[in-house]
């Protein structure tokens, strides 16, 4: 069985998994993070986007191993005392109805803002969201959220 | 998923020694598809190299020509600088694969060596004259995609770079699929000057292929309008829940068409 480190939310984990081991497999049932959530399980629906050194992937479709040595960032990482302006922005436009969706639109909305910047047109936020799903249809409000929530980052 | 040994070599040669050792080794790099086929259990290997790291990620561009590394993802060459100038219409299909989560995975060596029929890259390869170079040596684009998810790389061959030549003008239209991203049809027209305009058609048969009618026709009058008297013919198309064969056949001259307009 592979050995894996890595530094998630800041801290130094490291454990044992199989080969096979998904990242966010490793994250809710290795590290009890449960915050990250499986959806479709087949990379399309965008619940369980995290950043990667950085960057934001889907950890349904990344392999824990494959992650040695990487830094991981989930949604329980982006607060600091206080909510992180992106899920505050969220809270105050109603971005969510069930909310199951909603950490990975919140790590795809802060990895956008890191990518084209703090002022993002409509037609920017809803090309990004491509690939993340809300069932519940409440896209127009999570525009809304992603628009003021970047202002503030 | 049935569990494999992960492996993480340090360069090529370290991966074809493991893929050599091992009983039914693959390589992977970036894992957008091969991750996902092993989750519905159409592949089982019993090892997986990942080669995203070995192949490493890099790119050169100029006027003339763009050469990309092996590992290099789509995210990192839709963002280049250098292609944006000198092939905005390679940056731009890049920046039309998957989403963005994708996009910061999916690599472009995975995607030529994968050759789904619906990728974006093969029709880019065609289009651009590519020439992949791999770890033994150095095959014409026009050589390397021999049917559905076939290629001409060999056991153990790894692409380590792919080298594109810019187009005068060009672009790559796209009609995706609403839920994959990926291409129900697209086609990239570019028009490399005295070397010949070269038509890419993808999404649409078992594999990426060049449309030589159309070629033909765009070398007589580069103009949306030349493409009508170009028949395409539904017989070989794809027809599956998605698209039959003779709307496909209708979208590659549509597509192409688009791809003309927007080649300025």
């Amino acid at each position: 069985m592979p050995e894996v480190s890595m530094v998630v939310n800041g801290q130094n984990v490291s454990g044992s998994c199989e080969g096979r081991t998904l990242l966010v497999e490793f994250l809710r049932e290795n590290l009890g993070l449960t915050g990250t959530h499986v959806g479709c399980d087949t990379s399309q629906c965008g619940a369980c986007v995290v950043h990667v050194n950085g960057k934001a992937v889907k950890a349904c479709t990344e392999l824990a191993a494959a992650c040695d040595g990487s830094k991981v960032t989930t949604i329980e990482g982006v607060a600091n005392g206080s909510l992180h302006p992106m899920q505050e922005a969220f809270r105050q436009h109603h971005g969510l109805q069930c909310g199951f969706c909603t950490p990975g639109m919140i790590m795809a909305a802060i990895d956008m803002v890191n990518t084209h910047g703090k002022k993002l047109s409509e037609d920017t936020i809803r090309h990004e969201l491509e690939g993340n799903i809300c069932r519940c249809t409440g896209y127009h409000n999570i525009v809304k959220a992603i628009k003021a929530g970047a202002k503030k980052m | 998923m049935y569990d494999f040994n992960y492996h993480r070599p340090k360069d090529i040669k370290q991966a074809v020694k493991i893929l050599r050792d091992s009983e039914d080794g693959v390589p992977m790099s970036g894992g957008m598809t091969l991750v996902p086929t092993m989750k519905q259990r159409l592949a089982a290997p019993s090892d997986v190299v990942d080669i995203a790291a070995a192949a490493g990620s890099g790119i050169k561009a100029s006027t003339s020509k763009v050469t990309i590394k092996a590992g290099t993802t789509h995210a990192t060459v839709a963002s280049h600088p250098g292609i944006q100038k000198h092939c905005p219409s390679l940056a731009a299909l890049a920046g039309m694969i998957g989403d963005p989560h994708v996009r910061n995975k999916g690599t472009i060596g995975g995607s030529i060596a994968n050759n789904d029929p619906a990728a974006d890259y093969p029709s880019a390869c065609l289009a651009l004259a590519a020439k992949i170079v791999t770890n033994k040596r150095t095959i014409d684009a026009d050589k390397f995609f021999k049917g559905l998810f076939e290629t001409a790389l060999r056991d153990n061959e790894i692409i380590t770079e792919v080298e594109f030549a810019c187009p005068k003008r060009g672009a790559y239209a796209k009609f995706p699929n609403p839920a994959s991203r990926y291409a129900m049809v697209g086609v990239y027209v570019a028009d490399h000057g005295r070397k010949g305009i070269r038509v890419a058609v993808t999404g649409a048969t078992d594999s990426a292929h060049r449309n030589k009618a159309m070629e033909k026709a765009l070398t007589e009058d580069f103009a949306p309008g030349a493409l009508d008297s170009v028949k395409v013919k539904s017989d070989d198309m794809n027809d599956d829940i998605h698209a039959s064969a003779d709307y496909r056949a209708h979208l590659v001259t549509v597509m192409a068409k688009r791809a003309v307009a927007a080649s300025g």
